[in-house]
């Protein structure tokens, strides 16, 4: 149990509560918050990988010299990762609005029962 | 969302709207120098988009906004980026011909911290001007079609 | 009874999960890190870029860049025509 791993502890935590949204709400929006946690905590974890003690950032543009640098390509992986949650997220609003215009309701228990 | 808002957020919002467009084409352009680029200044400019849309209301921007203009921009965006992969296919596919070369953007760069050199890196501004307008005009086009259909069936 | 199952079982993933980020290696100390020390080293020389991250985005792996686009365009296309006006013989 190593507490100097915070960072880790705090995404691994987000995907926790991002779980617990999509396990235990029953509104679609709520549901589509706990999609998008679960891709934060993702994110954040993959760019806490390519960190060295005492890096700075890797761009030469006014750069303080004889430093280290920390790693750049989980940063670059990171972008279009995010991208693609933005992508994931317009389509699954797009199908919550449909749902409500078809059911009436976004309650995800009530659209089993009725039907069209 | 057929209003608006007040005259005060309205006014505001003509002033900020320009200050926003010219600070996300500067994180576009020199996106090979400082950090940013096509990702990241696409979305800033769809955000004043957004900020346009939020204070006058679908009902005020009724006659200048246009959904299929904006997808064809899209779609001239990422064929723009194709072509530019395709630029240096002698050697390989994605291959920076225009690095190093003395031509357009093609000014060396000293190894080590320097200040900045904005005519250098190839292929790589212009790459983030094909993708920066693919981001801004993909993001406006689905905000706006997101707010006139969900609009619309409410009132009917 | 089944919101206790479902509870249940919901601790133990999120047990695992917690233990799992804090028995990692330690934060700050990359094990391997051969391409990274390669492409600080040389992205000014080959690319003559300032900005390593995106001399990565868009040169040493703009394949990955490029499906991206295509995520992004499908996505745009998907949202417009899921919103499209219908005709009235399609009503």
């Amino acid at each position: 149990m190593n507490v100097g791993n915070l960072p880790f502890i705090v995404s691994a935590l987000l995907v926790v509560l991002g779980i617990y949204t999509l396990l235990f709400k029953r509104n679609l929006i709520k549901l589509v918050i706990g999609v998008s946690l679960i891709e934060t905590g993702v994110n954040l974890f993959l760019v806490m990988l390519g960190y060295r003690s005492e890096g700075i950032a890797p761009i030469y543009t006014f750069a303080p010299a004889g430093e280290r640098m920390v790693l750049p390509t989980p940063q670059a992986l990171t972008l279009t990762s995010i991208v693609i949650g933005l992508a994931t997220t317009a389509l699954l609003l797009s199908f919550a609005v449909f749902i409500w215009r078809h059911y009436g309701t976004l309650d995800v228990h009530k659209i089993k029962e009725l039907k069209g | 969302m057929n209003g608006g808002m007040s005259v005060i957020v309205r006014t505001v919002s003509r002033f900020v709207y320009g200050l926003i467009l010219v600070f996300g084409f500067y994180v576009i352009m020199h996106g090979h120098l400082t950090p940013g680029g096509g990702f990241q200044g696409g979305a800033v400019v769809a955000s004043a988009f957004a900020l346009l849309l939020v204070a006058f209301g679908a009902a005020g921007l009724k006659g200048r906004l246009n959904a299929h203009l904006l997808q064809s921009l899209e779609e001239v965006g990422a064929l723009a980026f194709l072509a530019l992969g395709f630029l240096g296919i002698g050697t390989a596919f994605f291959y920076n011909l225009l690095a190093n070369s003395g031509s357009l953007f093609g000014a060396s760069v000293p190894i080590g911290p320097n200040s900045g050199i904005l005519d250098s890196a190839g292929t790589l501004p212009l790459m983030n001007w094909a993708v920066g307008l693919k981001v801004m005009t993909g993001i406006a086009s689905i905000v706006i079609v997101m707010l006139i259909g969900a609009r619309k069936e409410e009132t009917e | 009874m089944r919101k206790a199952a479902l509870f249940v079982a919901f601790l133990f993933v999120s047990a695992f999960l917690l233990l799992a980020a804090s028995s990692i290696r330690p934060f700050g100390a990359p094990i391997v890190s051969t391409m990274d020390d390669y492409f600080i080293a040389n992205a000014q020389r080959e690319i003559a870029a300032n900005n390593v991250v995106t001399a990565i985005v868009f040169d040493y792996r703009g394949f990955d860049t490029l499906g991206e686009a295509t995520v992004l365009f499908a996505a745009v296309v998907g949202v417009l025509t899921l919103f499209r006006k219908l005709r009235e013989d399609e009503r």
